[in-house]
């Protein structure tokens, strides 16, 4: 029985229900919480591991030393830019992506996933390849003055390239879920594709954007091979916490453990944050 | 073609589903489409709505060529079988977003908005959320929000099929309101819905339209299988006699009202549960091909005559695929007329 034969019900109905009606749990084999265990293990030790080499007693000085602000800082500016500029760029190419059925297209959607699959070192390369002092369009900017490659545009460059295709494929997978048979009856209603898009689509998939921005901005956020490659370690220029933390760890451990551990609370609250939205979007 | 005049004439062509068909609708006339599933009545209704493009297809509109029009362009107004109110809006921001797309500023749109939901008789939802609306609620909040936009064509695409019986007849009531002084489209499984909003049927198969005329003569006089078996009848066909019909099948039922001259092709419509079941006596003799259960009856399928008998009848007379039986109908319930063509 569906929501729609019965009376009026509530979301609230709904869920209660859902929540009432459980199977009995599928049995699973005898021996499959051995290598589960183990695998959960192998994750959570080392983290834990670092958080006891913490040295508590000068932790908040470490963190707030002029260095560690700095780069946390450019990290946390950076990663804004470049969530910012990824939605801008990213968000148009997961509906086209998601609108298309021709070939090509298919193509060219494994060619803007590439990123996800690719070293990181590599991606740098590439962008020095185009933007380099040397490169394809870097040397056609330089002679007008622009330098791009070893500045924090670089950086930004750097984590876009490597973080983009997080919030595309997220909100390309929100697009198609639901189909297009709101956009379609937003058209029969006299809706222009521009009035669809800003109050049909956007709404429909907004769970998948949050979600989408979440990951690329995490990922934007600990970005370290391109950044290296294509934008150096400059002191406030370029130097981002993964890079600071890569720094101080020949030089100064324990300042690279606190400043570790400051990148793993980021990341447990990026995680509780979209696992939420996730749970908001199933319910 | 004649040269387009009021009221709606498309002819659609799709030659990858093998569509090609000519509807007419006057200004304030309702159409109901009808024919098997993959007939083609969908494809017409998204045609004239302009979510399939067909590049052979014309469509008319008092007279506007709509064939180059983008849909939102076409102010056609669209009701599908499922309401697909727009779940992040609530139930006056559904109505209203037509108005607002045609640029009526908020006050304006939310007026028109509320004039609708009215209309269609649920003046009282405007603030719940599409997700609290039961399936019948919901689908006259659809009608509203198109009918909000003043379509100049209305289609309606099953718009009652997934509907329990008792939310039918309220969201017919409201499709009663929309339908009147536009022309309208009514795709529809259900002859009762045929009777209660079209003015004209026409019957749909294989992509070409097989029959067409008034409800009334459609449904009493049915000239094509499909229409038979729409208004729950059964057609054979034969020769006309003296006395009625002789079956192509072998042997000859009497009719009452005989108008066609004797040696005529001609077809007999007949309701299955008029059609009496024996084992020997007069009639035509057939054998069963099938049985099936059907309302709490049983229907038993010859090559050409079906009856619908009870479960009682069946099992006192043995029925069962392979037996012989005789089969009668009383003159008054045997409709013998000339088929289509």
């Amino acid at each position: 029985m569906t929501a729609q034969d019965g009376g009026p019900t509530t979301g609230r109905d709904q869920r209660q229900r859902r929540r009432r009606t459980t199977r009995p749990r599928l049995p699973v084999p005898w021996w499959l919480p051995v290598p589960a265990a183990l695998g959960g293990l192998f994750v959570v030790v080392p983290v834990l591991a670092m958080v006891g080499r913490v040295d508590w007693g000068s932790f908040v000085a470490l963190v707030t030393s002029p260095a560690s602000t700095t780069a946390l800082g450019l990290s946390l500016g950076t990663a804004a830019a470049t969530t910012g500029i990824a939605f801008v760029l990213g968000y148009p190419l997961a509906v086209l992506f998601s609108r298309s059925t021709a070939r090509w297209v298919g193509v060219l959607r494994a060619l803007v996933l590439l990123p996800l699959v690719l070293p990181p070192v590599v991606g740098g390369l590439a962008l020095l390849a185009a933007f380099g002092r040397l490169g394809l369009l870097g040397a056609f900017l330089d002679e007008h003055g622009l330098r791009i490659a070893f500045t924090t545009t670089a950086v930004v460059m750097a984590q876009v390239f490597v973080s983009m295709p997080f919030l595309v494929s997220s909100v390309e997978g929100a697009l198609r879920v639901g189909g297009d048979r709101y956009e379609r009856v937003a058209a029969t209603l006299g809706a222009g594709p521009t009035r669809t898009f800003l109050t049909v689509t956007t709404p429909r998939v907004l769970p998948g954007i949050v979600s989408g921005l979440v990951l690329c901005g995490a990922r934007a956020l600990g970005e370290f091979g391109a950044t290296l490659t294509f934008a150096g370690s400059l002191q406030g220029v370029t130097r981002t916490l993964p890079l600071e933390v890569y720094l101080q760890r020949e030089v100064d451990p324990d300042t690279a453990v606190a400043l570790a551990l400051v990148l793993v609370v980021v990341a447990v609250v990026v995680i509780g944050v979209t696992s939420l939205r996730t749970r908001a979007v199933v319910a | 073609m004649t040269s387009p005049a009021a009221g709606l004439h498309a002819r659609v062509v799709d030659p990858s589903r093998g569509v090609d068909v000519t509807v007419t609708v006057g200004p304030d006339e309702c159409v109901a489409l009808v024919g098997p599933n993959g007939a083609g009545k969908s494809t017409v209704v998204e045609t004239v709505a302009g979510l399939l493009r067909g590049t052979d297809s014309t469509v008319h509109l008092d007279g506007r060529d709509l064939a180059r029009l983008p849909a939102h362009r076409r102010r056609t107004g669209l009701v599908a079988q499922r309401a697909d109110l727009f779940p992040h809006l609530s139930v006056t921001d559904n109505v209203a977003f037509g108005p607002r797309a045609a640029g009526a500023g908020g006050r304006e749109a939310r007026h028109r908005a509320a004039t609708a939901l009215a209309l269609v008789g649920v003046a009282g939802l405007g603030d719940r959320a599409p997700a609290t609306l039961s399936g019948g609620q919901a689908q006259r909040v659809a009608i509203a929000r198109a009918l909000a936009t003043d379509p100049a064509v209305l289609l309606l695409d099953e718009p009652t099929s997934a509907l329990d019986l008792d939310a039918r007849a309220a969201v017919r009531e409201a499709l009663a309101t929309a339908r009147t002084g536009r022309p309208t489209l009514l795709v529809t499984h259900d002859p009762l819905e045929a009777v209660a909003l079209a003015d004209r049927v026409v019957v749909l198969q294989d992509g070409r339209v097989v029959e067409q005329g008034p409800v009334e003569a459609v449904l009493r006089h049915p000239r094509t299988p499909f229409a038979a078996s729409f208004s729950g009848l059964a057609l054979v066909r034969g020769t006309a006699t003296a006395a009625g019909i002789a079956l192509d099948g072998g042997g000859e039922l009497a009719s009452s009202t005989r108008t066609v001259p004797p040696g005529r092709p001609v077809v007999a419509a007949l309701h299955p549960t008029a059609v009496r079941v024996g084992r020997d006596g007069t009639g035509p003799g057939r054998t069963v091909t099938a049985l099936e259960p059907r309302d709490g009856l049983v229907r038993v399928r010859t090559a050409d005559l079906v009856a619908d008998v009870t479960v009682v009848t069946a099992a006192a007379l043995g029925l069962a695929p392979g037996v012989t039986v005789r089969m009668t109908v009383a003159p008054d319930e045997v409709a013998v007329y000339e088929p289509a063509g």
